[in-house]
């Protein structure tokens, strides 16, 4: 800490680049002034840091070569566990704050309010939380998306939490879209679009609750809403869809979010209704001006 | 004319060859008078020949899509230019529509074209009917025009039923399923329908290359019959006309086929084809390749037929889910209901109206002259009904998109639709019962006490007074006595002449202000031009007994079809 103090306390009188700078436009007071006597002192004290800063950091790295040099051969994978232990911890201490209303002291779940969180696991964490959908702000038919709460490190430690009591689906790693395009669509036209439509625009589901727009929807968090199955939505564990199919359904998906219209603007890409929509308030609007303009003509 | 010696025989080269022409097949009398045929010149007469126009340019733009497009079902695996379908076992129908959208010169947009030119054929053929229904153009002797209308509109939508099934996509066979359903959910026959129109179960392999072919010959053949027999019979009886000045039962008043008409229908050509191209090639419809092939295993969220269908789909959605079982393993599915039994009454009640009219009002007489809608109030009434009642259908079809878009729950919209569907064509019927008698109404009062000046004069007693023109001669009493003629009243002063008139021009103007004023100031003011605007815009400026307009406001007497807006022989 003193180290970074000196430093940034060091250009404030002026470093040693800017005095060189200053002689060239002449404002330079000649030696023997009282001002060339504060410079030099001034000098002489910047010196001094700068010694003492260098004496630190040389005592500092000796400290830790001999430290790495002499500690206990397994120590990267105690630190490892120590950083899972302190993850838990402090995930923990986010769930008591944020998450113990609804789903209990022992992610037991309190009755009408929240479910167990048991064996839910990382993945249904990564979900729920990194969509936004937790903390949920009121019960109602579904939890609606919103602006995520947890950043991206205190999101694994709740994480870690959850899948450190009671284990279950863990998160993915390595490409999300290694999969077959074609195939995807197959697999995503068969399993996904009849809640989520087609092309992934969403639908309604029964009292209130809807398939969610997949359109802001990363890689990760579509693959833990499968693994993970939220709400409405049922489970596709691995021995139904498998690893590599549900990498080739995000790749679908995120390949036909990704492309373009062909035919022009997309309106929705929701087929026939945003269609009849358009050829009423456009088409028949415009021909029904053209009708009148030529028709009220003398 | 035959010989060359005969006075006025044509002298030059383009004359002798036309007379030529004439005497092989006697021509120039039929012809005269078609070109002299004449068009009212009002603009809601051009509502029809939109939907001729959309026709027209999907006859263009659909034989186009018949070079490429194979109406067959053999199953193929996919490797054109597409890549998400690479590799996907399809029908050679949806392979060959999606060629024909992604490595077919100009496929895509031609087939974008010829989808919304059906989407604004269908629409246009609405709107038309709206114009015919609520001016009662249906009357005798009309009633024949009226029954080909019904049928063109029954076609159309059959054939785009037809057309947009054909691509064999996820979205129109989820579509063709509901319509074998339908056929199966027909009491006795269902079954032996279904396998005649599928040839087996569904889906089987026929379908689309019979779908095909209805498609590009049987029903544009047959709508091709209906529409030159529509005309030809509109040629025949002439066109109907709204009152006004000169216009009577006998005559019709408006521009000649040749040349004003010729040029502004073939402009209105141009605005139709303009609209759909620019629909075509910038809004993107029906992209079959984003719903995939069609599989009977698979289907959508939001699966809707085109809006023409939709509210066949609004019924079904609304329609309590009744199966009617009957001893002996019969079942009548609560399908057949909403989609079968309800279009059949709507359309028969459609087909029937005139009929219907005819014999509640016992007017039976010919109509050549139009009735404003707010003289026939329970006809207009009964047409905002039907109105309500199809937009609560038409909406309820997309009630689950609506559902997910503004976020209300799919159980709301269902109910709402429901009880929109009795509770808003009844408050639609009242309440456009009481604007039209509060339209009739005012117009009455004008006719009796003038068009209000927004002049107040202020008499020497203190007495403040708003001064009325009145539009013509008055009685003792100073109320006006012009009977009300089932055209539009002036209701304003620059109307008759008594302020300037507005400037014309359509987006800027097209005529200096300072000559209008001018060119008004010449004419004479006051009660000459008042009358003579009165007299304009009425049909007979004919003075009849007094107290006439009051009575003819009467509800009971405005409510009957045949008897508001009669412009001739008030029956009192």
């Amino acid at each position: 800490m003193s180290t970074t103090n000196q430093q940034s306390d060091a250009p404030h009188p002026g470093t040693a680049g800017a005095a060189p700078r200053r002689s060239r436009w002449g404002r330079r007071p000649a030696d023997g002034t009282p001002a060339a006597a504060a410079r030099a002192r001034l000098r002489s004290r910047r010196r001094r840091r700068l010694g003492n800063v260098a004496g630190l950091l040389a005592g500092l790295i000796l400290t830790g070569a001999l430290y790495s040099a002499l500690a206990p051969a397994h120590a990267a994978d105690s630190s490892a566990d120590a950083d899972t232990e302190s993850a838990v911890e402090a995930g923990e201490e986010l769930y008591t704050r944020s998450c113990i209303t609804c789903h209990g002291e022992n992610l037991e779940g309190v009755n009408n309010r929240g479910p167990s969180l048991i064996g839910v696991g990382e993945a249904a964490v990564y979900f729920q939380v990194h969509t936004g959908r937790m903390p949920l702000v009121r019960q109602e038919a579904d939890a609606p998306d919103k602006p995520v709460v947890f950043s991206d490190e205190e999101i694994d430690q709740l994480g870690a939490y959850i899948q450190a009591n009671g284990g279950g689906p863990t998160l993915p790693s390595g490409d999300l879209r290694d999969g077959d395009l074609a195939e995807g669509g197959e697999l995503f036209r068969l399993n996904c679009a009849s809640c989520h439509n087609f092309v992934g625009q969403g639908g309604a589901l029964s009292s209130g609750k809807a398939a969610p727009s997949l359109e802001a929807s990363n890689d990760l968090e579509i693959y833990t809403a499968m693994l993970s199955g939220p709400e409405n939505m049922p489970v596709f564990g691995d021995n139904q869809i498998t690893p590599e199919e549900k990498r080739a359904i995000i790749n679908y998906v995120q390949t036909i979010k990704g492309a373009g219209d062909p035919g022009g603007a997309g309106i929705g890409r929701l087929g026939p209704a945003p269609e009849g929509l358009v050829i009423w308030v456009v088409g028949v609007a415009a021909t029904l001006f053209g009708v009148y303009w030529i028709g009220t003509k003398a | 004319m035959a010989t060359a010696t005969a006075p006025g025989a044509p002298r030059t080269a383009l004359g002798k060859a036309a007379v030529e022409l004439d005497e092989r097949l006697i021509v120039a009398g039929p012809l005269r008078r078609t070109l002299h045929k004449v068009f009212p010149d009002h603009w809601s007469f051009l509502l029809g020949e939109i939907a001729l126009y959309s026709f027209v340019v999907l006859l263009l733009t659909g034989t186009y899509l018949t070079f490429f497009f194979q109406g067959s079902m053999t199953e193929v695996v996919y490797e054109g230019s597409y890549a998400p379908l690479r590799g996907v076992e399809m029908s050679v129908a949806y392979a060959s529509t999606l060629d024909l959208s992604f490595d077919v010169r100009g496929g895509l947009v031609v087939r974008q074209i010829h989808h919304w030119s059906a989407l604004l054929f269908v629409a246009a053929i609405v709107v038309h009917l709206m114009r015919i229904f609520f001016t009662g153009a249906f009357r005798r002797p009309r009633e024949t025009n009226w029954l080909i209308g019904i049928a063109l509109l029954v076609l159309a939508l059959v054939e785009g039923f037809a057309g947009y099934s054909m691509p064999d996509d996820l979205l129109s066979g989820t579509g063709l399923r509901i319509a074998s359903a339908i056929m199966l959910a027909i009491p006795v026959v269902g079954t032996w329908v279904h396998f005649a129109v599928f040839g087996g179960d569904y889906v089987g392999e026929l379908i689309v290359g019979r779908l095909y072919i209805a498609h590009v010959l049987l029903i544009p053949a047959i709508m091709l019959g209906l529409i030159a027999l529509h005309l030809l019979i509109l040629v025949k009886q002439k066109h109907t006309q709204f009152p006004g000045a000169g216009r009577t039962e006998h005559n019709v008043v408006g521009v000649r086929m040749f040349p004003t008409f010729a040029v502004k229908s073939t402009g209105l050509f141009f605005v139709v084809f303009a609209v759909c191209a620019a629909l075509g090639g910038a809004v993107q419809i029906n992209p079959v390749w984003l719903w995939g092939p069609y599989d009977p295993a698979k289907v959508s969220a939001a699966s809707q037929p085109d809006w023409y269908i939709m509210f066949l789909d609004g019924s079904t959605r609304l329609f309590p889910a009744w199966d009617i079982n009957l001893p002996g393993d019969y079942t009548i599915p609560a399908l057949f209901w909403p989609t079968l039994v309800l279009p059949g009454i709507i359309f028969t009640l459609m087909a029937l109206y005139p009929v219907l009219e005819r014999v509640l009002t016992g007017d039976t007489a010919s109509h050549h002259l139009l009735q404003r809608p707010r003289d026939v109030p329970v006809r207009t009434s009964l047409g905002a009904m039907s109105i309500a009642f199809y937009v609560v259908l038409l909406l309820s079809g997309a009630n689950d998109v609506i559902a997910e878009k503004f976020d209300i729950s799919l159980n709301a919209m269902t109910w709402a639709g429901r009880l929109g569907l009795i509770l808003l064509p009844a408050a639609a019927y009242v309440l456009t019962y009481r604007v039209c008698l509060g339209l009739q109404k005012h117009d009455r009062e004008v006719l009796e006490h003038g068009i209000e000046t927004g002049v107040i004069r202020r008499l020497p007693n203190g007495e403040f007074i708003e001064v009325h023109q009145p539009l013509g001669p008055v009685d003792a009493h100073g109320h006006g006595q012009l009977a009300y003629g089932g055209a539009p009243v002036p209701k304003r002063m620059n109307q008759v002449g008594g302020a300037r008139r507005a400037i014309r021009g359509f987006f800027t103007p097209i005529e200096e202000p300072i000559r209008v004023e001018l060119e008004q100031r010449e004419e004479s003011r006051g009660l000459a031009t008042a009358e003579e605007g009165g007299r304009e815009l009425t049909s007979a400026g004919r003075p009849t007994e007094g107290g006439r307009p009051s009575e003819g406001g009467r509800p009971s007497e405005g409510g009957r079809p045949s008897e508001g807006g009669r412009p001739q022989e008030p029956r009192d």
